[in-house]
C-alpha cells in the first residue's frame, strides 16, 4: 500500500501525466466531468459523481471510424473514347478509405468509482463479444483503471443491489484501488498493469505505516453508510433473464413513462448505455465517418424510410428499461445493465428514473396481491 | 461473420464498384457489385445482408439478392423509397460505393431445408432475399424436393426479375411458378388478386417449408392463410427488417427483446418470432 | 395543497374535467414528476411543494388533443408560456382548465448538493405556504438552508406572481424577485468579444447534446425539429468539432427569440448546469431596447416585435454595428 498527501495530488497527476495520458475528473465551469488532465486543470476527486460517467475513456461520445476521400479519375481521351463518354468518365471518382487510428499508447483513468468500473464489464460484454469492436478493444487494452472508493455515498446511490462494493475498489476489475481518507490518498496496485504504473511513479508516494488500518477503518465507515442508503434494499425481483413476458405487456409502463420528454439525458449520463449511431461529416478534404452516442429515447432512433417499429414514447421508454433489466441479463448470464450509479436519479429533467420504474412494478405487485 | 482477417475493423467497409445496373421495375433497380480489382467482395450465404453506403449520404442494410453460387459478383435489388435509395438509383456503372458484410444469419439451406419441398411466397421487393435462396436451391437442385414459387406485385410492371423468373425458374425441373398482380391490367393474362388470397385458392399441401417475404401486411395475411392450410409456425420462415446502423449487434437499434435482428436475424422461424415482444 | 387536491377531485366528479396534470410525489423528498391524475386514488400521490418546478404548460399540447377537458396546474410564470402556446396555436384553450397555483419560488436540489448536503433522508420546510428554513435530515446529520438560498436562479428574477391566464386560482404567492433580471446579461455585454467567446466556449463545451433544453422548452414546439431532420447534416447527436458545439444553442436561441417567455426551464433541466437562459435573455433585453418593452406570453393577442413591421422599426445597421465594441 502506498500513500500521498491530498495536498500533493497535483504532483501525483503530474507524475502520471509525465508518462501517460491522464483521464480523470476535472472541474470546469462549476461541473466535474472526465477529461484529459493537463497542468493547470482542477482535478476533482472529491465530487462523488461526475456528470457524465467515465465511459468516454473506452467509448467516447464521438470517435472517427474512418475517412473516405474521393479521387478524381481523369478522362482517358487519348485512348479514343468519344466525347460523351469522356465527359461521363470525368465525373467519376475513386473512393479511398483510411481507417481511424487505434489507441496504441497506455493511458490512465484515474478516480473511477466502483460502479463505473463495473460499467466497463457491462460494456465489455457488448463490444468485446464476437465480432470484436477494435476501437473499443484498443482502448481497453491500453487503459489502466485506477479506482477510487466512495468516501460518502449519496442518497441517489444504489450500487450495492447490483453487488458493487463502494467501500472496496480492489474487488472491482480495476488495476489500482485507492481510498481518499481525510487528507491522504491510499494507493494499492491490484493487477500487473497497476504494478507497472505504480513502479513508474513510485517516487511521488510517501511512507504511511498506518495505511492498512486507515483503509480498513474507511471501508467500515463506507459500508455502514451504504447500509443506510434509502435504496439499499431495493428488490430486483421480477427482473432479470427471461422475464420478458412478465414485464413487457404490463400496464405499469403506461403510468411510469408519462412525464418522459424523450430527451437523452439519462442515456448520456449513464455509464452502461452503449447504443450508438454512425454518421457522416463532410469536410473539405473528405468525408469523416464517425460514431457517436445515440439514445433509444430519441424519436428517430428506429426510424426507417418505411416507418418505424417503436412509434410511441411509451415504447421507447419501455425499451430502455427492458433492455437494462431484462434483455441484457438474458444475453449475459443475468448480469444487469445498470450499476446503480444514480446519475439518472439526479439528472432526469422530469425526475423519472430506473429506481422509480423498479418501485412502480414492485408497488403494482403489492396492489394486485392485496386484491 | 465479417471478414476481419485483414485487420480492418468490423465497421470499416470495403470499396465496391457498380459493374451493372438493371432497371427491374419503375422503382426497383438491381445493382451488380464487384471488388475494384475484380471478383466478389466476400462470400455469403442466402438470406444474409450487407451494408451499402454512399459516403456523405448514408449507409443502409440490404439483402444480397444474388446466390452464393454466383462466383462472379454480388447483386442488390433496391427499391427507391428513401434518401439513400434515391441516391443509389442515381448511380451509374463504374461508380463506387462502400460495402461491408455479410451480416446476419441465413436461411438454413444446408440443414433444415435439405431434402425438403420448398414453398416460396413473396410480395413486391420481398423477392430480393428469396431470390438468393431460390437460385441457390436451383443450382443444387438434387438437394431439394419440389419447389413452388408464389410471387405477386402491385402490377405486372412491378414484378422484380420477371425475365429470370420466366426464362430460368419456370423452365427448371420440378418448379412451379405462380404469378399474380393486385389489379387487372391490359396485356396481363395471368392471375389477378392479392397473394394471400391466391395462396388459399391454390391450396398448397403442408408437406413443405414455407418461406415468406414481403410487406408486413402481406406477411400477416399469408401467415394466416398458411395456418388455415394447416401449416405450423415451425415450418414457416421469414425475414425481419428494422433500422440498422452497425450490423453486428452492438448499436442497439434493431434490438427486439433479447435479439438483434442484424445479428440473430434477419431470418426467423415464426415460432421464434412468436417469442419476441410484439415490436417488429 | 389539500385544497388543490380537493378541488381537482371535485372538478372531475362534477364532470368539468376528465383529468388533471400536476405533480406526483417522488421516491426522494425532492423529485416529484409531472403526471396525469384521473382516478380518485391517483391523487393519493399528488404533491405540490417547493420542488414542483417543472413548467407543465407544454404538456397541454398533447393533453389538449385528448377527449374531454384537462385541468393543468400552472404557476404564475407558467401561464406566460401557456399564453404564448395559445398565440402559436399549439394548445387547445377550450379543452384546458387552468388552475393558477400559488408560488413562493421553486427549489433547486443542486443548490443543496453544491452546499455539500448529501445522503438526504427527508426534507421539511418546502411546503407551499410557510416561511421557515428548509431542514434536511441526512445520513450525515441535520442540515439547514434558507429557502431563498435554495431557490432556482430564475425565481430571484421572477416576472411577478400574477397569473396572466387562468380559470381559477388556488393558494397564495409570495414575491421572490430580489435581483435585477438583466444583471447577468449586462456583465456579459461588458466583456470584450474575446472574453465573451471564451466564456460561452467554456460553458457550451460541457454540452452533451441530450436535447433536454429543447424538449422541455415550451417555445420549442415544432412538430419536427430541424435538428431531427435526417435529410440534413443539421441532425446531430454529438459535436463533431468545436465550432459545432455552439451552433445548436445559438440556432435554438434565434428560433425562440421573441417567443421565449424567459421561463428558465432550459437552465433548470441542463444536466451540465449551462446557463442557457442567458442567450434568450440577451434577445429579450435587445428587443426591449430596440423596440420597446415586450414580454412574450403576457398578452396572447400581442404581436411580437420580431414578427411585426412598423416604419419606426430600428434599422439593422443601427442595432448591430459589425465589429463594434
Amino acid at each position: 500500500m502506498y500513500s500521498i498527501s491530498k495536498n500533493n495530488l497535483d504532483s501525483l497527476y503530474q507524475a502520471i501525466a509525465g508518462s501517460y495520458d491522464l483521464f480523470m475528473p476535472i472541474k470546469t465551469a462549476g461541473q466535474t466531468n472526465y477529461g484529459f488532465w493537463k497542468d493547470g486543470d482542477e482535478g476533482d476527486i472529491d465530487t462523488l459523481k461526475t456528470v457524465r460517467s467515465g465511459k468516454d475513456a473506452f467509448f467516447p461520445q464521438v470517435e472517427q471510424l474512418y475517412k473516405v476521400s474521393r479521387e478524381f479519375i481523369p478522362a482517358d481521351v487519348a485512348s479514343g473514347e468519344d466525347a460523351e463518354k469522356a465527359a461521363d468518365t470525368a465525373l467519376r471518382t475513386k473512393l479511398n478509405i483510411t481507417p481511424g487510428k487505434l489507441v496504441d499508447q497506455d493511458f490512465v483513468i484515474f478516480g473511477m468509482r466502483p460502479c463505473d468500473v463495473r460499467a466497463i464489464e457491462v460494456m465489455d460484454n457488448v463490444f468485446l463479444a464476437d465480432p470484436v469492436d477494435s476501437y473499443y478493444r484498443s482502448r481497453r487494452e491500453h487503459g489502466i483503471v485506477v479506482a477510487l472508493a466512495c468516501h460518502e455515498p449519496e442518497e441517489s446511490c444504489f450500487c450495492t443491489i447490483f453487488g458493487v462494493d463502494p467501500a472496496d475498489p480492489s474487488k472491482a476489475k480495476a488495476d489500482v484501488a485507492t481510498w481518499l481518507v481525510g487528507d491522504r490518498l491510499y494507493w494499492k496496485p491490484i493487477s500487473e498493469k497497476g504494478e507497472a504504473l505504480t513502479a513508474k511513479i513510485s517516487s511521488v508516494f510517501e511512507d504511511a505505516a498506518d495505511a492498512e488500518s486507515k483503509v480498513e477503518e474507511e471501508k467500515a465507515y463506507i459500508e455502514n453508510i451504504a447500509k443506510q442508503l434509502p435504496n439499499a434494499e431495493l428488490s430486483l425481483e421480477g427482473w432479470g433473464a427471461g422475464k420478458t413476458d412478465e414485464r413487457f405487456d404490463s400496464k405499469v409502463w403506461d403510468k411510469v413513462y408519462k412525464g418522459c420528454l424523450g430527451c437523452g439525458t439519462c442515456t448520456f449520463v449513464c455509464p452502461t448505455c452503449q447504443c450508438y449511431d454512425i454518421k457522416d461529416y463532410t469536410t473539405k478534404d473528405g468525408i469523416q465517418r464517425y460514431r457517436c452516442w445515440d439514445s433509444c429515447m430519441y424519436s428517430d432512433f428506429t426510424l426507417m424510410a418505411g416507418g418505424q417499429n417503436r412509434q410511441t414514447q411509451l415504447q421507447r421508454f419501455r425499451q430502455r428499461f427492458m433492455h437494462k433489466l431484462v434483455y441484457y441479463p438474458t444475453n449475459n448470464d443475468g448480469m444487469f445493465m445498470c450499476v446503480g450509479c444514480g446519475r439518472c436519479v439526479e439528472k432526469c429533467p422530469q425526475s423519472l428514473n430506473i429506481v422509480k420504474v423498479i418501485k412502480a412494478f414492485a408497488n403494482e405487485k403489492e396492489v394486485s396481491a392485496d386484491v | 461473420m465479417c471478414d476481419c482477417s485483414n485487420g480492418r475493423d468490423i465497421l470499416v467497409p470495403q470499396v465496391g464498384v457498380i459493374t451493372g445496373i438493371t432497371q427491374e421495375t419503375p422503382d426497383v433497380k438491381t445493382f451488380r457489385v464487384n471488388a475494384p480489382e475484380g471478383g466478389k467482395l466476400f462470400e455469403h450465404m442466402p438470406g444474409q445482408c450487407a451494408m451499402v453506403c454512399i459516403p456523405g449520404v448514408s449507409e443502409g442494410m440490404f439483402s444480397i439478392t444474388s446466390s452464393p453460387t454466383n462466383k462472379e459478383y454480388q447483386e442488390f435489388s433496391i427499391k427507391r423509397c428513401g434518401l439513400l435509395t434515391e441516391q443509389l438509383h442515381g448511380l451509374r456503372v463504374g461508380d463506387m460505393v462502400t460495402v461491408r458484410g455479410p451480416y446476419g444469419n441465413n436461411f438454413p439451406v444446408e440443414t433444415e431445408f435439405k431434402g425438403k419441398n420448398l414453398l416460396f411466397i413473396a410480395g413486391g421487393i420481398g423477392l430480393a432475399p428469396l431470390r438468393s435462396v431460390i437460385n441457390y436451391c436451383l443450382d443444387n437442385r438434387e438437394n431439394y424436393g419440389r419447389i413452388d414459387i408464389l410471387y405477386g406485385s402491385r402490377s405486372a410492371d412491378d414484378l422484380v426479375k420477371l425475365q429470370e423468373i420466366q426464362e430460368v425458374w419456370m423452365k427448371a425441373p420440378n418448379v412451379n411458378v405462380y404469378l399474380t398482380i393486385d389489379r387487372e391490367q391490359e396485356g396481363w393474362d395471368g392471375h389477378v388478386g392479392f397473394v394471400p388470397t391466391y395462396l388459399k385458392e391454390i391450396g398448397f399441401s403442408t408437406d413443405c417449408i414455407g418461406i415468406v417475404c414481403g410487406p408486413p401486411i402481406m406477411i400477416k395475411f399469408v401467415l394466416q392463410g398458411l395456418k388455415e392450410l394447416g401449416f405450423k409456425d415451425e415450418q414457416i420462415y421469414t425475414t425481419l427488417e428494422l433500422r440498422m446502423k452497425c450490423g453486428v449487434g452492438k448499436c442497439g437499434r434493431c434490438n427486439i427483446g433479447s435479439k438483434y435482428v442484424c445479428k440473430d436475424g434477419p431470418v426467423f422461424r415464426f415460432d421464434q418470432i412468436d417469442e419476441l415482444p410484439n415490436e417488429y | 395543497m389539500q385544497e388543490l387536491i380537493d378541488r381537482l377531485k371535485e372538478l372531475i366528479a362534477d364532470g368539468t374535467i376528465v383529468r388533471a396534470i400536476g405533480w406526483k410525489k417522488g421516491d426522494m423528498p425532492y423529485n416529484p414528476e409531472p403526471a396525469y391524475f384521473t382516478e380518485a386514488e391517483d391523487f393519493d400521490d399528488f404533491v405540490y411543494d417547493g420542488f414542483c418546478g417543472a413548467n407543465l404548460s407544454k404538456m397541454m399540447i398533447e393533453a389538449g388533443k385528448l377527449e374531454g377537458k384537462t385541468a393543468v396546474c400552472l404557476k404564475p410564470c407558467d401561464t406566460y408560456s401557456f399564453n404564448q402556446l395559445i398565440r402559436e396555436h399549439r394548445v387547445n384553450r377550450e379543452n384546458t382548465y387552468i388552475i393558477g397555483v400559488g408560488c413562493r419560488g421553486k427549489l433547486d436540489i443542486e443548490k443543496a448538493r453544491k452546499a455539500g448536503i448529501k445522503g438526504i433522508k427527508s426534507i421539511s420546510g418546502v411546503e407551499i405556504e410557510g416561511d421557515g428554513d428548509v431542514v434536511f435530515d441526512t445520513i450525515y446529520g441535520e442540515k439547514k438552508m434558507a429557502y431563498k438560498d435554495l431557490m432556482l436562479d430564475r425565481c430571484h428574477v421572477c416576472k411577478g406572481k400574477e397569473h396572466v391566464i387562468y380559470d381559477e386560482l388556488i393558494g397564495q404567492s409570495q414575491d421572490t424577485d430580489d435581483a435585477d433580471r438583466f444583471e447577468e446579461v449586462r456583465k456579459i455585454e461588458a466583456m470584450t468579444p474575446d472574453e465573451r467567446f471564451a466564456y460561452f466556449k467554456t460553458e457550451l463545451s460541457k454540452c452533451i447534446r441530450c436535447n433536454a433544453c429543447r424538449n422541455v422548452c415550451p417555445a420549442c414546439s415544432c412538430r419536427k425539429c430541424v435538428f431531427d431532420n435526417t435529410k440534413f447534416d443539421s441532425q446531430q447527436k454529438a459535436n463533431v468539432d468545436s465550432f459545432e458545439e455552439k451552433m445548436f444553442h445559438i440556432i435554438r436561441a434565434f428560433h425562440v427569440a421573441g417567443r421565449c417567455t424567459d421561463c428558465g426551464e432550459c437552465s433548470r433541466v441542463c444536466p451540465e448546469g449551462i446557463p442557457l437562459h442567458l442567450f434568450n435573455r440577451k434577445f429579450i433585453k435587445d428587443i426591449d431596447d430596440f423596440y420597446g418593452e415586450f414580454q412574450a406570453g403576457k398578452d396572447p393577442e400581442a404581436q411580437s416585435p420580431l414578427t411585426d413591421f412598423t416604419f419606426e422599426d430600428l434599422e439593422p445597421k443601427d442595432a448591430v454595428g459589425r465589429g463594434d465594441k
